[in-house]
């Protein structure tokens, strides 16, 4: 075997071998894994300061989530309202009974109209007395003084609010008609109020996620100082700023995913709390209302956020405080 | 391997600590550098390691014009370069064998291989028995030999050694130069900085010698 052949192919073997080693996504998984675990392991030596940094980003993280939580409950709860937008209409004292039933059967006639009921003053003074417990108070008094009424339900094509204002328009119109009132405007008021609250959840959030990031910034620039020495040491021996970041970034990165660990911990705790009570409550409003959670896409809700945040805000430390320590 | 092409280092405030120096340290070639305290011997190593960057003139390390080179570029040239420090710059929070697969762990070598050429190293400075002592409990001369194998763990092309011998007993130091005269026989370049004349003396390598920032006198071969 002549020696230059040789040498061509052990230089090609060489640089085969070190391309693959650059290249080859075992290596490059195991680089990171290993600084990922190394990491978790400095963060689990200081145990009682990462708890506490995890928990100060936890309950940041938790009260906004928190706060959107109960307003999607609430909304959920108005939303299941919205469908049922229904018209009261109280008719003239000097309508009949025959009329009023007269009535009922023209008003089925028309094309908006998917019910009707009517409920006559008899009818409404048993069930008033029979639930407000007024019962012996109202039988003292020598007339009735409700009114007839016609509950509408209108046709799904007529609940929106627009068309359901119209429908109360026509009503009014009606001779028979003393006042139509549309039941939909307060559910209406509650979600303009919802709208308020969620942009003020927004806010919220906004100033708590920007907290996180200066927590985790903070924590990170304080590791940074500790492991000056480290930093010079590997600076001199040829470690790139990406090296030099990658342990930082993953201490961001799990702080963020604890402190959202911690956040749903504390708002499923607090759903616990509140769902007893709030059941309580909604059954004496003869409802079967009760409080989602929805606990697992939230946790994945906020492990992603808490790592995004944690990411940035150990990336702007990073960028902030590596450059400025150099070899001397 | 090096090259100085009439380089000058003056520091912000005006302390020109190298004027006009010039030399070439062939591949494979070891050479001395000497002077008094403060005649610009750590600052010529700092430079070829671009931990300082030179004030005018041109440097060439491994054939390659590094005088302009960016920072990205510059771990890249550092991996080249073996360091040995007089401070051995060691980390103390870490085991002997963790300091010395650090420059392999950044170079991105498989877990398998970082093993064994960490165990060579430390084997070929005779602390393979003590891979994992934590660098605190050793004495001088063993740390220096730990910041020894460390330098050369990931096959450098060339050593730069400041002042290795400046803690050391007269034995040891001896041991040390020895240390380095294997090196530069298996073929890596190797530069010395020390101001221990006597024992320069004893050994058959060129010497530069730096006097106020000018150097003042080279000895054969390496000039």
């Amino acid at each position: 075997m002549n020696r230059p052949g040789k040498n061509k192919r052990h230089s090609q073997y060489h640089w085969r071998n070190r391309l693959r080693r650059l290249l080859s996504p075992r290596t490059w998984l195991q680089l990171h894994a290993s600084v990922a675990l190394d990491s978790l392991g400095r963060m689990l030596r200081n145990r009682m300061s990462s708890i506490m940094t995890a928990a100060v980003i936890g309950i940041a993280l938790a009260m906004p989530s928190g706060l959107y939580l109960l307003l999607d409950n609430v909304d959920r709860l108005s939303g299941s309202w919205d469908g049922q937008a229904s018209l009261s209409i109280f008719l003239k004292d000097t309508v009949t009974p025959t009329a009023a039933s007269q009535l009922v059967k023209t008003v089925q006639g028309w094309p908006e109209i998917g019910s009707v009921e009517l409920i006559t003053p008899e009818q409404a003074l048993a069930e008033f007395s029979q639930r407000s417990g007024f019962a012996e108070a109202l039988e003292t008094l020598e007339r009735n003084p409700l009114p007839t009424v016609l509950i509408v339900q209108p046709v799904t094509a007529h609940t929106r609010p627009e068309a359901a204002e119209a429908l109360r328009d026509r009503f009014s119109k009606l001779p028979e008609t003393e006042v139509a009132q549309l039941d939909l405007e307060w559910v209406q008021r509650l979600s303009a109020m919802l709208d308020i609250a969620r942009r003020g959840v927004l806010v919220i959030s906004s100033l708590l996620a920007l907290a996180v990031l200066l927590v985790i910034g903070n924590t990170i620039r304080l590791e940074i100082e500790n492991r000056r020495d480290e930093i010079r040491v590997i600076k001199l021996i040829g470690a790139t700023n990406a090296f030099v970041r990658r342990p930082f970034l993953y201490s961001g990165l799990w702080y963020g995913a604890l402190g959202a660990a911690f956040a749903w911990i504390l708002v499923v705790a607090g759903f616990l709390l509140l769902s007893a009570p709030v059941a309580k409550l909604a059954g004496l409003y003869q409802s079967d209302f009760s409080l989602q959670t929805l606990p697992f896409q939230l946790l994945y809700l906020l492990l992603g956020a808490g790592m995004l945040l944690g990411l940035l805000g150990s990336w702007l430390a990073v960028g902030r405080h590596l450059s400025d320590i150099q070899p001397r | 391997m090096i090259r100085f092409d009439n380089i000058s280092k003056r520091y912000p405030g005006g302390f020109e600590a190298l004027t006009n120096v010039s030399f070439h340290l062939h591949e494979g070639a070891m050479a001395f550098l000497t002077g008094h305290s403060g005649a610009g011997k750590s600052t010529l190593l700092k430079l070829i390691a671009l931990i300082e960057r030179s004030t005018r003139g041109q440097l060439f390390v491994d054939g390659r014009n590094v005088t302009n080179i960016r920072a990205r570029g510059i771990p890249y040239v550092r991996r080249k370069i073996g360091f040995i420090f007089q401070d051995h710059n060691l980390l103390f929070d870490r085991t002997v064998f963790d300091n010395v697969a650090l420059p392999l762990i950044i170079s991105g070598y498989r877990h398998q291989e970082i093993g064994r050429r960490v165990r060579a190293a430390l084997d070929k400075v005779g602390l393979l028995s003590k891979e994992k002592l934590l660098p605190i409990t050793l004495s001088g001369g063993e740390q220096q030999r730990v910041g020894i194998a460390r330098a050369v763990v990931n096959k450098p092309k060339v050593l730069l050694a400041d002042e290795p011998t400046g803690n050391l007993d007269p034995d040891l130091s001896r041991e040390v130069m020895a240390l380095f005269a294997q090196f530069n026989s298996v073929g890596v370049s190797v530069m010395i900085a020390s101001h221990d004349i006597a024992l320069i003396g004893e050994l058959d390598y060129p010497v530069l010698s730096l006097d106020h920032g000018r150097l003042a006198f080279a000895e054969t071969g390496a000039a």
